[in-house]
């Protein structure tokens, strides 16, 4: 075959043309296996809010409900516990909760809850994901004596108050996630439902 | 070119030459492939890494018939595998023994490049392609890790995939990604297990063939950095080169056997390596509601842990959890760029000045201290070595521009010193 008036202009257009339809073809094909990794229905399902029955949780007790599987922690502080977060707001990283990530009606007071007396938050360290330990004792041997109770990460040493504020120059970066919840009554609280849907 | 040569030749070997290039890629890559004669102690770890890819596809392979990749099979059929497949725990010690061995003589095989110039011109494709192996060998490992679905597997995944929630703005979502899920939950093991035993190992064979075809066609290195085709006899062979086959493939099999006798010891007599190999809390089923009391990853991966803990500083308005991602991530970028950073007029160590050795030292040392920092908790003064030792890591790259062009070196010789 001759190359004699070969159309270069056409040629490299319809090379050109090809190419580009074939790289759109190709982001489409790729967005069924994109997407297949996202959580399926069944998973979407199994993260549906979880209920608590408070009635039972006495002051300074924690309880530990499963949601979305990770571990959210209840705590019914007393008025003594309360009085104290205060006095940590200078020993805090972010005293008012400006860079946590909270649902927007919590108040960015020091006892970061719609009820002060009923803690809820998400038990799981901002740092690197481990699970704290409650810690509820004043001024433990291990701890220091300046210890006012709160949370202790045993994997890199994080410190976190009662309301999971982090203290300062500690590995974990913000406080403690607050999720999503409401009470459907005084004794049951719902965790994965926002307060202004219900 | 391999098509052309050894047509028409008899028997059933031209039968097929005429058909394949049989005997051509035989001559082109073992018995007229012409290696450097003064390869020593060093040069035996490529060819073990061959020998362990095989351990770990073969002994794989066997554990996928037993192993069921499922929240709640996953340990129960790892003890299984231990207690009731006959010769399970051979094969299973085989392939968790085999995966540290990999790293070993992977990581000899690396700093013996490093050591004689090997990823100098015109080997960088030969460094690159087997960096990717590198990288492509640690996801692969991470993701072996989590099947046996133990606490230290599932927390340290945790750990890892909670690293890219570090990655402002997309982070949270691409986490859920790569999970599949809130959590790390069966979804994740399920998907863990098909990129483990299907889709990696296709890659890593494909680079593993990238890499030697890059090194056949510009020739191996040695120990002098000198280029053995520059001085060819009247046939055209390297005076300094002998045939792969059969000097070489002997001389391996000699390191084969040294190896499979330490590799057998381990296997048959520690094959959790102190805890090592396989660590303690992997001996219990995965919790997501409990988190291990120390978490540390396996032992090829604690220096760049180690330099993820170092960064405990924020910066420029971003978090430090985001930088010790960052430091952790160009810790293995910068080995990609290591042919361009070496400016000496000469390859090996063997001819650069004493600034090169020295740097080389305190980057090996620096990385064996970090390793051993990361498997350790962290206290402040540990924080304070490893972060020194960071820098050290990092200068020993970013300062190689300048060192190597400054210091003087010894002449090289025209032909291999033996």
């Amino acid at each position: 075959m001759s190359n004699d008036g070969v159309n270069k202009g056409r040629r490299r257009l319809l090379i050109g043309a090809t190419s580009a339809l074939g790289a759109v073809g190709a982001v489409g094909v790729a967005v069924p296996f994109v997407a297949s990794w996202h959580p399926s229905a069944k998973a979407r399902a199994a993260g549906a809010p979880a209920r608590a029955d408070i009635s039972k949780l006495e002051p300074g007790q924690q309880m530990i409900v499963e949601w979305r599987g990770r571990p959210v922690w209840v705590v019914r502080r007393s008025e003594e516990a309360l009085a104290n977060l205060a006095k940590l707001n200078d020993r805090v990283a972010d005293p008012e909760s400006r860079r946590a990530e909270q649902p927007d009606y919590i108040p960015n007071t020091p006892e970061r809850a719609l009820r002060p007396d009923i803690m809820v938050m998400v038990g799981i360290c901002t740092h690197l994901g481990c699970s704290p330990t409650y810690r509820p004792d004043i001024a433990p041997a291990d701890l220091g004596s300046e210890w006012l109770g709160g949370f202790f990460c045993p994997c890199h040493g994080s410190r976190f108050d009662l309301s999971g504020r982090v203290y300062r120059a500690m590995p974990a970066p913000t406080n403690l996630v607050i999720p999503p919840h409401s009470y459907q009554d005084e004794n049951t609280l719902v965790i994965g439902i926002d307060q202004e849907a219900v | 070119m391999a098509g052309h040569r050894n047509k028409g030749n008899p028997g059933l070997m031209g039968w097929i030459d005429d058909r394949f290039p049989a005997t051509a890629l035989w001559e082109d890559h073992l018995s007229k492939y012409y290696a450097p004669k003064n390869f020593n102690f060093w040069y035996f770890f490529g060819s073990l890494a061959l020998l362990v890819l095989v351990n770990q596809i073969i002994t794989g392979i066997w554990l996928t018939m037993s192993y069921n990749p499922s929240d709640e099979g996953a340990f129960a059929s790892l003890e299984y595998i231990m207690r009731d497949v006959e010769y399970g725990w051979l094969l299973r010690y085989l392939h968790s023994t085999g995966a540290s061995a990999f790293f070993v003589v992977v990581y000899l095989h690396m700093f013996r490049g490093m050591m004689y110039g090997s990823y100098r011109k015109p080997r960088e494709l030969v460094w690159i392609f087997g960096m990717t192996i590198y990288l492509v060998l640690m996801a692969e490992a991470f993701m072996g890790y989590l099947l046996p679905w133990g606490q230290m597997s599932y927390w340290g995944a945790q750990v890892i995939v909670s690293l890219f929630g570090a990655i402002p703005v997309v982070g949270a979502d691409l986490q859920q990604w790569i999970r599949g899920d809130y959590l790390i939950s069966g979804i994740t093991l399920n998907r863990f297990f098909a990129l483990h035993v299907v889709a990696l190992p296709i890659v890593l064979l494909a680079l593993v063939v990238l890499h030697i075809i890059a090194l056949h066609e510009v020739g191996s290195n040695n120990p002098d950095g000198i280029e053995i085709h520059d001085n060819l006899d009247e046939n055209g062979v390297p005076k300094d080169g002998i045939p792969f086959h059969p000097y070489y493939t002997v001389k391996d099999i000699v390191g084969v056997g040294v190896f499979l006798f330490v590799f057998s010891i381990v296997v048959f007599f520690f094959p959790e390596g102190g805890g090592y190999f396989i660590e303690r809390p992997n001996f219990e089923p995965s919790n997501p509601l409990k988190t291990p009391d120390h978490i540390a990853p396996v032992w090829y991966f604690t220096a760049f842990y180690a330099m993820l803990r170092a960064v405990t500083f924020n910066l420029f308005g971003l978090d430090a959890k985001f930088w010790g991602v960052v430091v952790m991530g160009a810790a293995i970028a910068i080995l990609f760029v290591l042919p361009w950073l070496d400016r000496s007029p000469v390859k090996s160590m063997r001819y650069k000045g004493i600034i090169s050795k020295l740097f080389l030292a305190v980057f090996a040392v620096s990385f064996v201290i970090l390793s051993i920092l990361g498997a350790l908790p962290s206290t402040d003064g540990r924080t304070l070595v490893a972060q020194i030792c960071t820098v050290l890591y990092f200068a020993f790259f970013l300062l190689m521009p300048f060192y190597t062009r400054m210091e003087s070196t010894k002449p090289v010789p025209q032909r291999v010193t033996g």
